[in-house]
């Protein structure tokens, strides 16, 4: 074999590399970062389990969105039997009053850009501020 | 049989003949399309959301814009400033401009000076849902015509294809030219387009549209057409114009000269 030094140097220097952001994370001491949404403290129990609302609530939202909009019918029926209007601004928002405190933080960390709200309405508090004309 | 022959002239036949029965299906399709039955049959049965505007009773041609007020804020319809740009659910425009068919070499007095409350005509027939390519826009069982703004892809097939210039489009976020945001509709954003909905969101709550809840005059009825309904009689009982009704749409808003 021709070269080994200079290959396995360059493989080392390559794998450095590759492996920089893991162990440049462990070692500035954030690997074990997790967001921290904040919960509402009015209401201890979601629409769904949280560990169901962790994991599926896009595909439920989607449910919601073609329910309400493409069949007209705005009421959600929990796996609980308790019933809840379908509404983004006036429903999951009336609990998780603050956007940036509790949607933002997992989007940011996820690196996800839903567009729900370029159309749905963040109540006024909590709104980014406006781009005047 | 050894000596039978597959040659050129047969292959190009049965080829002419395969393609032909290709054709054949879209064909039977297009013909059999329910939207089209519907059209030559009239309005559904069932349910059927219609509107009566009494242009005698409108005093739009004093100044009143109450219902027009009322929806676009309602709807967080942005004022833009800018013609080309404007949204609008809900407008007025001359008798001419709103009846073009209707525009004779001599219009009744009263009639040439009214000023005609015009907004999306829920057509029983809409061209709008016909060509779009999403089925972002639809029209529900009651006679409502839809639009689903998640699916709009903003090819503005609609707009080129509504005969009444009911629908607008976003060619900017409109958010910065609501004045006030009202949490209980969403707003648009950039690139898709947006109409009347005859307040859904306000029927499934069991209230008027925003307009008729607007008029003090008295001149918007509301419901449905069925014998017997306040908006059934208002029409059946006197004579009324519908926009543009021979092309055929089926419009379901009724004016009462």
């Amino acid at each position: 074999m021709y070269d080994k030094g200079k290959i396995i140097g360059g493989l080392a220097i390559f794998l450095c590399i590759a492996s920089f952001p893991a162990w440049y994370m462990a070692a500035s001491g954030k690997a074990d970062y997790r967001p921290n949404p904040v919960l509402p403290v009015s209401e201890n129990q979601c629409v769904e389990s949280a560990q169901y609302m962790r994991e599926y609530h896009m595909q439920l939202m989607q449910q919601w969105r073609d329910q309400a909009v493409r069949q007209g019918d705005s009421t959600y029926i929990s796996s609980d039997n308790r019933t809840f209007d379908i509404n983004l601004t006036g429903t999951c928002l009336k609990c998780h009053t603050s956007k940036a405190e509790f949607c933002d933080r997992c989007h940011n960390y996820t690196g996800t850009a839903p567009n729900c709200w370029d159309c749905h309405n963040v109540p006024p508090a909590q709104a980014p501020p406006q781009v005047t004309p | 049989m050894s000596d039978m022959k597959f040659d050129r002239r047969s292959f190009l036949k049965l080829t002419a003949l395969g393609l032909l029965a290709l054709a054949a299906r879209p064909a039977i399709d297009l013909i059999s399309k329910p939207s089209i039955a519907r059209a030559l049959s009239g309005p559904a049965t069932g349910k059927r959301l219609a509107m009566a505007v009494d242009l005698k009773a409108c005093t739009a041609a004093d100044g009143c814009v109450a219902c027009i007020a009322a929806c676009h804020r309602v709807h967080n319809v942005p004022d833009i400033g800018n013609r080309k740009e404007d949204i609008r659910w809900l407008s007025e425009v001359g008798y001419n401009q709103a009846f073009p068919d209707q525009d004779n070499q001599l219009v009744a007095e009263p009639l040439k000076d009214r000023r005609v409350l015009i907004l999306c005509n829920h057509c029983d027939n809409p061209p709008c849902v016909k060509v779009c390519p999403t089925q972002a826009t639809w029209r529900r069982d009651d006679g409502i015509v839809m639009m689903d703004y998640h699916r709009c892809i903003g090819c503005r097939y609609c707009m080129a294809a509504c005969p009444y210039g009911s629908r607008s489009f976003n060619w900017r976020d409109p958010r910065p030219y609501v004045k006030t945001i009202d949490n209980g509709y969403p707003t648009r954003t950039r690139g898709v387009a947006e109409k009347c909905n005859f307040c859904e969101e306000r029927l499934a709550a069991g209230l008027q549209p925003a307009c008729v809840e607007a008029c003090s005059s008295g001149a918007l009825t509301f419901g449905d057409l069925k014998p017997g309904t306040g908006v059934h009689k208002l029409i059946s009982s006197q004579f009324n114009l519908r926009r543009k009704a021979e092309l055929g749409t089926l419009p379901q808003v009724y004016y009462l000269p």
